[in-house]
């Protein structure tokens, strides 16, 4: 008995052992399975993200976790340019740019396991339309009065009708992220890479991989390759410099030209220059009719030929070499060369000739006196020229220009002012004579600019929100933007927004200064990191890329 | 004297004479641009290198010096004035006009300043010319500095009020303003210099903030404010060392100040 009792004593120890042997070995694959994941990615945002909603996403912050979390239909590929399918195998639209039909892919889920089929694109659309929703995303397809009409042909066919022709409307739905009709989670149930993990308001937003993600690579292994992103909310970039290099971050997107060569200098191999971008900085001056200053001023400022000539005296290579320490390109016009497509090729910066600026202002009846420009009336061309207080380059740009200015003896005020007077200026008492401000383009398409260039619109800084265009150019490119826009005919629409481009630069309404470099940092940690002009810069490619820890 | 004492009068009176001869002394107009050579490091040219526009930094210095150093003891003139009128005959007259007098001053205490700068600046016109915006800077700067000093005159005022040589004045018949003006005071002297000396640095600092937040003395005209903005995300001394001249500046200075107030404040009131 003591025998057997012994042995058995024996064998359970044996089993012991072995049992434990087993959990430490599967614990050591698991361990090793675990180290091979695509690690953690980190990088900062520099304001709170203001919804997880995608379809009422207006803000830099929430289009990041947008684009991170959101399965849209097609992915414009932000390295080609090019629009590709993605949750939409195939899409057709039709002729009168009224209809595209969407052919789905089948056998996909939301992250929380809900199946993905036609009926939540009719749910995400008739969300997306919603008036009383007021979604950003959903005025770009907002064409003519009447509903948008979605119909489920079957589980993977869906055809979206809209009243009125939409130009450009298969690229749109790359900003449409589809929700889930049948999910209780609604919005937190996504068909991209990454879902949201945790938030802490004014700190982080962690992003967890979506096991249910329907994208493999060539070798057929699961993507994303990622297991988490932590999206660090940091307005200061002095801070997001200082916890790049202490390799606390492993991405920055849009670098000031500053820190760049700061980082270029001690680390060449962290930073990347894309080339252009597709923003711009420019001057104009204030053509409002009813604005509070000199009656005499405001007829300067309504003259294309003042306009002209003080963009010709503008040095816009001493812009880009001095402010942006190179990593900018003379402006040729309202769009950047970086839009392969829309930007017309003909159009050349223009050249700085300080002689012809003023021969030209003398043939208008400005004279020289003493050194200081004088128009026929005798009155002394003095203006100011206000941007915001903070922004060193834009400063430094109206700096160069009253130099520059001074030459042909025009006087220049700078002024900075705290951004919401400077708005208030700007939009309600019209109280300024000339400002420099950018403007952001995040849409290829210049459907995204219908909101400048109509003189009807809001944003139409020099003279906005006109009853009827109150100058024969303004009509034209009305009418020119109006004929594009209900165009579905791409050859044609280039014609007409090509003429519109060559209308801005023959009337000066914007002095374009320059078109800033896409400037970005990645940290060796990261593979696969190509970073792009086109936003998201660093991260675009989020899916594929892979973080090694040290 | 003693020697630190005699040290902070030769600094001043260096810096002071040095920011006056800025029309002889400096290589260049404080606006020059030398674009083909911005961001310079020292040479024989720029003995302090150029800024990032170009410009000659050893003029801006020499130039901005002047602005800073000539305006702010104007401002704290205006400001210890305010204050000797308002908390001195508060606490001359105590009573009613006294509390009214320090519940102002308390609200002026509690207000954000430096807000209130931003929107005044935002209200006043635009085409102002630069000298004129320095002007401003230091008058706004001025009138709105008065509160703290406000308190301590109105403190040192009543305290005479029932001193022997005010009650045998006011019984010899003395009244009103006259006893004020005449016995009043000359023995706030002490107190009032004290306050004015305390106030030149903290309305240079105050310009320098303003400065940094780009609402201070326009361009192309400098100041120690808009000097000490090129220290913005610099993180190193040893990176360019020149850079630092100006604050350097300002750090000798404001010591300089406090060394010979030192000497203000030992003078029995």
């Amino acid at each position: 008995m003591k025998h057997d009792e012994k042995m058995r004593g024996e064998m359970k120890k044996k089993r012991t052992i072995a049992l434990v042997l087993t959990i430490l070995c599967l614990g050591s694959l698991l361990g090793r399975a675990l180290a091979q994941g695509g690690g953690e990615l980190r990088f900062c945002v520099r304001m709170e993200p203001k919804t997880f909603d995608p379809l009422k996403v207006e803000d830099e912050a929430s289009a990041s976790i947008r684009y991170l979390t959101g399965g849209v239909l097609v992915r414009v590929n932000r390295q080609t340019q090019d629009l590709e399918p993605a949750l939409a195998q195939s899409w057709k639209v039709s002729k009168d740019g009224r209809q595209i039909t969407f052919r789905l892919r089948s056998g996909i889920s939301f992250s929380d396991g809900t199946p993905f089929s036609a009926g939540d694109v009719a749910y995400t659309i008739q969300q997306l339309m919603d008036p009383a929703l007021h979604s950003p995303t959903g005025d770009a397809f907002r064409s003519g009065t009447g509903n948008v009409e979605s119909k489920v042909i079957s589980p993977t066919q869906i055809s979206i009708t809209f009243p009125a022709p939409v130009a450009g409307l298969d690229r749109l739905f790359d900003q449409v992220a589809i929700l889930s009709e049948r999910s209780p989670r609604k919005e937190a149930a996504v068909l991209g890479p990454f879902m949201l993990a945790d938030y802490k308001p004014g700190a982080t937003v962690l992003l967890k991989r979506n096991p249910n993600y329907w994208k493999s690579d060539e070798q057929g292994r699961k993507l994303p390759y990622l297991d988490s992103i932590r999206v660090d909310i940091q307005p200061n970039r002095d801070v997001e410099m200082l916890r790049f290099k202490r390799g606390e971050l492993d991405l920055i997107n849009s670098l000031d030209s500053e820190y760049f060569d700061k980082l270029e200098a001690t680390s060449p191999q962290l930073v990347h220059d894309a080339g252009p971008s597709l923003d711009s900085e420019q001057l104009w001056f204030n053509q409002v009719a009813k604005a509070p200053i000199p009656v005499y001023k405001k007829n300067w400022f309504r003259s294309a030929n003042f306009r002209k000539a003080i963009s010709e005296a503008i040095n816009r290579e001493d812009l880009s070499r001095i402010v942006f320490h190179g990593h900018a390109q003379p402006a040729a016009g309202p769009f950047s060369p970086a839009n392969r497509f829309w930007f017309n090729s003909k159009l050349k910066p223009q050249a700085y000739s300080p002689d012809t600026a003023l021969k030209a202002l003398q043939s208008d009846g400005f004279r020289l006196e003493n050194g200081a420009l004088k128009d026929k009336d005798g009155n002394a061309v003095v203006f100011s020229i206000i941007t915001n207080a903070g922004s060193k380059t834009r400063e430094r740009m109206a700096v160069l220009i009253q130099d520059d200015l001074q030459k042909i003896g025009i006087h220049v005020n700078v002024v900075t002012l705290d951004f919401p007077s400077l708005i208030e200026r700007m939009t309600q008492s019209f109280d300024y004579e000339a400002i420099i401000l950018g403007l952001t383009n995040v849409d290829l398409d210049p459907n995204g600019e219908m909101n400048v260039w109509l003189s009807s619109a809001e944003n139409h800084q020099w003279n906005p929100q006109q009853k009827t265009p109150e100058t024969s150019w303004e009509a034209e490119i009305d009418r020119l933007m109006r004929a594009q826009a209900s165009s579905t005919d791409l050859k044609r629409r280039k014609e007409a927004f090509d003429r519109v481009q060559e209308i801005v630069v023959e009337e000066q309404p914007f002095i374009f200064l320059i078109n800033k470099n896409a400037l970005s940092a990645a940290s060796t940690a990261v593979h696969g990191a190509a970073s792009v002009i086109l936003s998201p810069q660093t991260f675009w490619n989020a899916e594929r890329l892979t973080v090694s820890t040290k | 004297m003693n020697l630190w004492r005699k040290l902070a009068c030769v600094a001043l009176a260096v810096v002071v004479c040095a920011s006056l001869g800025a029309n002889w002394l400096a290589p260049a107009g404080y606006e020059k641009q030398y674009r083909e050579a911005t961001d310079a490091p020292p040479s024989h040219a720029h003995w302090l290198g150029t800024d990032e526009l170009g410009r000659d930094r050893l003029a801006r210095v020499l130039y901005g010096t002047r602005i800073s150093l000539l305006l702010a003891p104007a401002a704290a003139l205006l400001s210890t004035l305010m204050a000797a009128f308002v908390g001195g005959l508060a606490g001359y007259l105590g009573g009613i006009w006294a509390r009214l007098a320090m519940a102002v001053t308390d609200l002026c205490l509690s207000l954000p300043w430096l807000f209130l700068l931003i929107t005044a600046r935002a209200f006043l016109p635009l085409n102002v010319s630069p000298l004129i915006s320095v002007l401003v800077t230091f008058l706004l700067l001025g009138l709105l500095g008065w509160s703290t000093a406000a308190r301590v005159l109105c403190a040192s005022a009543a305290s005479l009020r029932s001193a022997d040589f005010v009650r045998q004045a006011r019984a010899a018949g003395v009244s009103g303003l006259r006893l004020f003006w005449i016995h009043v005071m000359p023995n706030l002297k002490p107190v009032l210099y004290a306050q004015f000396w305390i106030s030149i640095p903290v309305f240079i600092l105050s310009e320098a903030n303003l400065g940094i937040l780009g609402l201070g003395v326009a361009e192309p005209m400098p100041s120690w404010g808009s000097l000490l903005r090129e220290l913005e995300g610099l993180v190193s001394v040893r990176e360019e060392p020149w850079k630092f001249v100006p604050l350097v500046l300002l750090v000798v200075v404001v010591m300089s100040f406090q060394l010979l107030l030192s000497r203000q404040q030992e003078v029995p009131a």
